[in-house]
């Protein structure tokens, strides 16, 4: 297939072939993002324009391009608040991109890396906006599962804040895409809104929705937990008592299926006790690593190169 | 013909009678048209009136004035089934039904505050309209519209 894109905006652009051809590149790019330095992208450069601080994203395509020999130009919050003060993302824009091969950006507008892709004159990587896309954590998201579980069909849970979550509204989306069994797991009041699930069910997916965690437990593929945010809650002994409900410990795997993966994008609060770090359920760890490789394939789509 | 008994009980020399408004939105559409109060516009609505195809409708006439392709465009978004007559002499120069366009730009407010088309940015409101059921998605966050859409309106 050949798959060429310049901008990655948002998860609803992909069909499922081009999705599956970019966890087909990050997989021949797996090794390489472990260790070494090619020269792919030598002589291209990288700006990281972060609006908001977000360390994991911003070190994971900073390691991605200089693994593929590239260089970064890093323009971090601090910089990006005070550097760029009072002029319009529009203007950094265009000016940014008369200085870079490539841009990734976050910010905290919705639709800002839509908007960015009109005013640029080079490719623009969604870090992140606001509450809406993170394509890339979904993409490394999608490839953990098929590194460590399967993508055909699987059986997953996705627990915690459904309301606010901001990756987990393009997962489920694209896990429509593979066929899997997707059941909500959360308290009522972070209820993945009605109408994802409207969208969800009119293509064919199959949803499920409960409040009980233990219901669903022992026949899952995929454990995808989330935080839920304090800030959320009024009050405090709601908060409590929620955050404990949507907690897993090590006793509650006992009766798991054999293979269940857990995986987790964090930074997590206390929604997966660090008993289960060590077990062979875990996968939190490898799932962040994987988005080395991810945004590896990414950066050489977007530029224009083949590996 | 219906229409024709209408403008024949209140026949004007020349302007649009937009006809078939779904019942209850002749104010929004006085509003699309920028007739809200003070206005030199000679301008009659009436409304509620019994309708073979609606069941019942709202009509407004107004005198002197043929609208703009935007205004049509926003009439169609609140009232899909309103029906333009352009009047020259007494007579019935044209007539078309509004049709929905497939995006509009510039004519309804992102209800997502934190919308970047919100901001002070550079940009205007863009809107994919999707049908059945009928709903406007933000190009730039994805929110949906799928009601009260005349209180959006820009
Ligand atoms: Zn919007």
């Amino acid at each position: 297939m050949e798959f060429h894109r310049n901008h990655i905006i948002s998860m609803k652009d992909f069909t499922r072939d081009e999705i599956d051809y970019i966890l087909d590149r990050a997989g021949k790019l797996e090794s390489l993002a472990r260790s070494g330095r090619s020269d792919i992208l030598s002589g291209k450069i990288l700006a990281l324009l972060f609006y908001e601080p977000s360390t994991r994203t911003r070190m994971s395509f900073e390691t991605a391009m200089l693994r593929l020999g590239g260089n970064v130009l890093n323009l971090g919050s601090k910089d990006a608040s005070s550097v760029i003060k009072g002029e319009t993302l529009a203007d950094t824009i265009r000016v940014i991109s008369t200085y870079s091969d490539a841009i990734v950006l976050r910010h905290t507008s919705e639709g800002a890396a839509q908007m960015a892709m009109e005013f640029s004159s080079v490719p623009i990587i969604n870090g992140g906006d606001g509450a809406g896309h993170h394509p890339t954590q979904t993409l490394l998201d999608l490839y953990t599962i098929k590194r460590e579980s399967s993508l055909e069909h699987p059986d997953v849970a996705i627990v915690g804040d459904l309301k606010y979550g901001r990756t987990v509204h393009s997962l489920t989306y694209a896990l429509s895409l593979y066929g899997a069994n997707i059941t909500f797991v959360s308290p009522q009041q972070l209820k993945m809104p009605d109408q994802i699930i409207g969208d969800l069910k009119a293509r064919g997916a199959h949803v499920n929705e409960t409040e009980n965690l233990d219901q669903v437990l022992n026949n899952i593929d995929v454990l995808y937990m989330t935080r839920i945010q304090k800030e959320r809650f009024p009050d405090p002994t709601e908060y409590n008592k929620v955050a404990n409900a949507y907690k897993i410990t090590n006793k509650q795997l006992a009766h798991v299926r054999q293979n269940m993966i857990i995986m987790h994008p964090l930074p997590r609060i206390n929604e997966i006790d660090s008993s289960i770090d060590n077990t062979a359920h875990a996968r939190y760890f490898q799932q962040s690593f994987y988005g080395v490789p991810i945004r590896m394939a990414l950066l050489t789509i977007v530029m224009g190169t083949d590996i | 013909m219906n229409t024709t008994r209408e403008l024949r009980v209140r026949p004007i020399v020349s302007g649009t009678v937009i006809d078939h408004i779904v019942a209850g939105q002749a104010i929004n559409v006085l509003r699309i048209l920028g007739i809200t109060g003070v206005s030199d516009a000679v301008v009659s609505m009436i409304m509620n009136v019994p309708s073979n195809t609606l069941g019942h409708k709202d009509i407004v006439k107004i005198e002197n004035r043929e609208l703009k392709e935007k205004e049509v465009d926003k009439i169609s978004l609140i009232s899909p089934s309103t029906s333009i007559n352009i009047i020259r002499d007494y007579e019935v120069v044209d007539k078309y039904n509004v049709e929905m366009p497939s995006t509009v730009e510039g004519m309804v407010k992102c209800t997502n505050p934190n919308c970047i088309s919100n901001t002070n940015e550079p940009v205007t409101s863009k809107f994919i309209v999707q049908n059945d059921p009928f709903r406007l998605r933000c190009l730039y966050c994805e929110h949906v519209i799928s009601e009260q859409i005349a209180q959006y309106l820009l």
